[in-house]
């Protein structure tokens, strides 16, 4: 079921023109003219990866998460286009305040414009720019091999991976964000094989994602990958609730109440226990 | 060597007055992190809880707790006030009690009629007589010399803040040599510098020679206002108690004649650190004593008042004295001069809480430590109290021996001054450039009568040929009214204690000012790039507009209207230029209206960016709230992209940001996960 609905999406034709399935040649011809399709950009992203950051949110995503504060980045066939060297251009311009950082792409859902993606970060990484990319990894497909030919090449121009895990338990994984997980935790291991440093990320929303058990789960499940270098717990919050409100689109978590810091430090020591636990049987 | 100098290193500064020497030659650079510093003391507490009471109740008194209405305030009109002596290590008030609110009439004897009836309380009638019929103020010299342009612009707001009714302040005493040599020394070389006056008597020698004059009576004056506490500053301070209350008495001396609207300290804290590590190394005091020291120094400036009217608080926001304090920066040979006192300085806001005044600016620059770094950002973080500017670009034209006045005018301490001056309203002058000087508000005929726009389309390249004329119109009236106003300054309400603290021939700037600075650069860009309609009363003035398209909005790092920003500045400081100063001041400009933005807003009718009439401006340089919408680093770059050399005076970015957006609570993620993993 994963794999199909993944490679829909991969031919799906309103995306045709990011889709994987070219010939090399075709690719070569179209890297000059390449655009990604941008929602917008933030010259000071400071809690999207390590130092002050230059945020590109892509347009586009195929998850629907129940508490996605970007609900206005989900349409496919919406945004501005943008050549990777613009990209580099407005970075370019303000490099002094990003000595500690660097560019991340976020969105939206990177992974859906990932032809984009490799040519920007091979351009990142020949300027020596920090490379991190936001993800929900719900594009990756092992099984797509033309696919994973890409996931292959930008691998290496990607220093730092952000994996938005957003549920452990399948079916409640389902419900959450109208997709499966099973591909998102293969890309962990495929992350892991690859030797991409990793940050965990999870919303722990009450009631929703904030069982005891799965939370450990999902700590034991990352614990076996020695990629994972953070573990970035986010409080639900309810500010995203007033651009449903403008799309017209329906709110599903209405009157869950947003994730107060204290009790936050208590669930992520659950995921703390699990990684722990995972961690002591592979030592012995 | 004199005794109190034992230990120091010898250099010019011993034989001439020279405190940048005796700083470079004795400070010790401190590299290390906050650890050593010590929490407040019992007294300290006491004290400051006593602050706290006394802050109470003049809240509830509706604002002021007490004003002198017969005693006009000097150096030493006033006996010693006290918290309680017993308790406080460093002591001081500008009257003879705490939260007192001295009478300051000779900027203007109206506004200080004012500042007292709207308070509640009434001057001395016999007061009000004298300084009506027999002694002139500011004010009164001021509106003599004025002519009826100048009267309409002050009215219309088109130039606006003009300080013609109260001290113009902005000038920094270099209050350090009260404490490196004492009065004695100061007096003596003032005498030299008289003695060295030209013989020909042309009026800028007989003005010297009185200004001198003026200025030692003033020095004989903060001794004898001492020693009513006690001490003796004719001599050198001996220990660091005595060199930070050498050093306040010669601020409070400043305040006690002085109300201007920015009445700044200088840079202290490196200077005052070589006592501190002096005593420290021989046993004199213990860090604890010394922070106690600095805690009641900075204790004292929070209580530094001034009587207002209620129409300059609404223009500043409130009641600010502008006690600005520069610390650290960096050697013009490259080295830090972050110190012990330095942190000293800024801890006082975790030992008596947070504050505006002192305003603890920081001379930012690459080159601090990563420590000091760290501290600052700690304090910021907790308190808010901590302004920031830029050393690196300061340095290169101030050296490293300036301070900030107000709040981003930078100077020389001892050697350079300036001529505070007000604001020109450059959003009015593009609709008086439209409307060929009529005010958009009161209709009237404020501006020359130049040719007004015809079409129902604003052109840019007509716009931007009107906008030129009315802003070398506006610069014209701007300048010739500064040069009353500081003329008169000199003449009536002459500022001889802290020119006591300078040296002879100072540089003077003669400090303009922008307003509107956003607003014009978006209403031109709209004018370029979408297309914006006039809309005319029943009078045929334009007073609103139609805009439709999109334009680039400051704020965005976009150049093609950033460029549009930077030209205005360059154009407006060009015009200024072009005109005669007031004892040859050297013209700046500044982008600053922190405070007063609200007002201007106000006074300004619709204009093409969308803004409505009446409402704010934004602050300083800033973009208009809401149009940078591309982040911080953006936003911030069309600020910097700005040209120093014509606004040397200072550019302001006020910069608000939930302590959210500037990154992770460090409890709730840490980038290491063996950190979280080994807990």
């Amino acid at each position: 079921m994963g794999i199909n609905t993944s490679k829909n999406l991969y031919t799906r034709p309103k995306t045709a023109i990011l889709n994987s399935n070219k010939d090399k040649r075709i690719n070569c011809e179209m890297e000059a003219f390449m655009e990604g399709r941008i929602h917008s950009l933030e010259s000071f992203g400071t809690v999207d990866g390590p130092g002050v950051r230059y945020v590109v949110f892509v347009q586009g995503c195929p998850m629907r998460c129940a508490y996605c504060h970007n609900p206005d980045t989900w349409e496919m066939n919406a945004g501005t286009p943008m050549s990777a060297d613009e990209i580099i251009q407005n970075y370019k311009r303000n490099e002094a305040f990003y000595t500690n950082g660097g560019i991340t792409v976020t969105g939206g859902e990177p992974l859906m414009q990932i032809d984009f993606l490799i040519e920007l970060f091979g351009k990142c990484k020949e300027k020596g720019i920090h490379t991190c990319l936001d993800t929900s990894g719900i594009a990756f497909n092992p099984d797509n091999a033309p696919l994973m030919e890409k996931f292959d090449r930008l691998m290496p121009l990607t220093d730092l991976v952000m994996l938005d895990i957003k549920h452990i338990d399948p079916e409640k994984h389902e419900w959450l964000v109208k997709q499966p997980n099973k591909n998102i935790l293969k890309f962990l291991a495929y992350l892991d094989e690859k030797k991409v440093d990793t940050w965990i990320r999870h919303v722990v929303v009450p009631g929703v994602t904030d069982d005891d058990t799965d939370l450990y789960n999902l700590g034991y499940f990352i614990g076996q990958f020695s990629c994972v270098k953070a573990l970035d717990a986010l409080p639900y919050h309810t500010m995203g609730r007033v651009k449903y409100e403008k799309l017209g689109l329906p709110y599903r978590l209405d009157g869950v109440e947003p994730m107060n810091q204290k009790d936050l430090l208590v669930k992520k020591e659950k995921i703390l226990d699990g990684i722990k636990a995972r961690r002591a049987e592979l030592e012995k | 060597m004199r005794s109190e100098w034992n230990d120091f290193v010898p250099g010019k500064w011993d034989r001439e007055v020279n405190v940048r020497d005796f700083i470079q030659k004795n400070y010790t650079p401190y590299d290390g992190d906050e650890s050593f510093l010590a929490g407040p003391t019992q007294n300290t507490k006491d004290l400051w809880n006593q602050v706290l009471d006394l802050q109470k109740k003049e809240r509830e008194a509706g604002g002021v707790l007490d004003m002198d209405t017969k005693v006009v305030s000097t150096i030493t009109s006033h006996g010693p006030g006290y918290l309680d002596k017993s308790k406080e290590t460093i002591v001081g008030f500008q009257t003879d009690k705490p939260f007192k609110r001295s009478l300051q009439p000779y900027g203007g004897i109206r506004m200080a009629e004012k500042a007292c009836a709207d308070n509640g309380y009434e001057v001395d009638p016999e007061i009000s007589e004298f300084f009506t019929t027999h002694r002139k103020t500011h004010n009164a010299g001021c509106f003599d010399a004025y002519n009826p342009e100048m009267r309409a612009c002050r009215t219309s707001h088109i130039i606006t803040g003009l300080p013609d009714a109260y001290g113009r302040g902005r000038i920094i005493g270099d209050y350090r040599r009260v404490a490196l040599y004492g009065i004695d020394r100061l007096i003596e070389d003032k005498e030299e510098q008289k003695a060295s006056t030209g013989r020909v008597m042309t009026d800028d020698v007989i003005r010297l020679r009185e200004e001198i004059s003026e200025q030692i009576v003033a020095l004989k004056m903060m001794k004898t206002m001492a020693a009513s506490y006690g001490c003796d500053i004719s001599k050198p301070a001996a220990n660091v108690q005595e060199a930070i209350q050498w050093t306040y008495f010669g601020y409070l001396c400043s305040v006690k004649e002085q109300n201007g609207a920015a009445m700044s300290l200088g840079r202290t804290s490196t200077f005052l650190d070589c006592y501190a590590q002096r005593d420290l190394k021989n046993g004199t005091f213990t860090e604890e004593q010394i922070q106690e020291f600095v805690d009641h120094f900075i204790m004292k400036l929070r209580c530094v008042k001034f009587a207002r009217t209620p129409e300059y608080n609404q223009i500043f926001a409130g009641d600010p004295v502008w006690v600005t304090e520069s610390l650290v920066g960096v050697c013009v040979d490259g080295f830090h001069m972050v110190t012990k006192m330095s942190f000293r300085y800024l801890h006082t806001l975790e030992n008596l809480g947070a504050a505006p005044e002192p305003n603890l600016t920081v001379l930012w620059s690459t080159r601090l430590p990563q420590a000091w770094k760290k501290y600052c950002a700690k304090i910021s973080i907790t308190t808010s109290s901590i302004q920031y500017e830029n050393d690196d670009l300061m340095r290169v034209v101030h050296g490293d021996d300036y301070g900030i006045a107000c709040c981003v005018s930078s100077m020389v301490i001892g050697k350079e001054m300036q001529f505070f001056g007000a604001r020109a309203n450059l959003a009015k002058c593009l609709l008086y450039a439209l409307n060929g000087g009529i005010d958009e508000k009161t209709k009237k005929q404020v501006g020359p009568k130049y040719r007004p726009v015809t079409g129902d389309v604003l052109d840019y390249d007509d716009v931007m040929e009107k906008f030129s004329d009315m802003i070398e119109w506006q610069a014209d009236v701007y300048v010739n009214t500064l040069n009353i106003i500081h003329y008169m300054h000199d003449k009536y309400c002459y500022e001889r204690a802290e020119m006591a603290l300078h040296d002879r021939d100072v540089k003077r700037y003669f400090a303009t000012g922008v307003a509107g600075l956003s607003i014009v650069a978006d209403s031109l860009s709209a004018i370029k790039y979408a297309k914006v309609e006039v809309i005319r009363d029943e009078d045929g003035i334009i007073t609103d507009f139609k805009t439709t398209g999109e334009f680039p909005k400051y704020g965005n790092d976009d150049d093609r209207v950033d460029d549009i920003a930077q030209m205005i500045v360059h154009k407006f400081m060009t015009a200024i230029r072009r005109h005669h100063t007031y004892r040859n001041g050297v013209p700046t400009t500044s982008i600053l209206t922190i405070t007063s933005n609200v007002t201007y807003g106000k006074a300004t009718g619709n204009t093409p960016d969308g803004r409505r009439a009446g409402q704010p401006f934004a602050p300083g340089a800033n973009p208009m709230h809401g149009r940078d919408t591309h982040g911080a680093v953006a936003s911030l770059s069309s600020v910097s992209k700005l040209p120093f050399n014509d606004a040397q005076d200072g550019i302001s970015n006020t910069f608000t940001i939930i302590p959210g957006a500037l990154g992770k609570e460090d409890k709730v993620f840490a980038g290491d996960i063996d950190i979280d993993l080994n807990k």
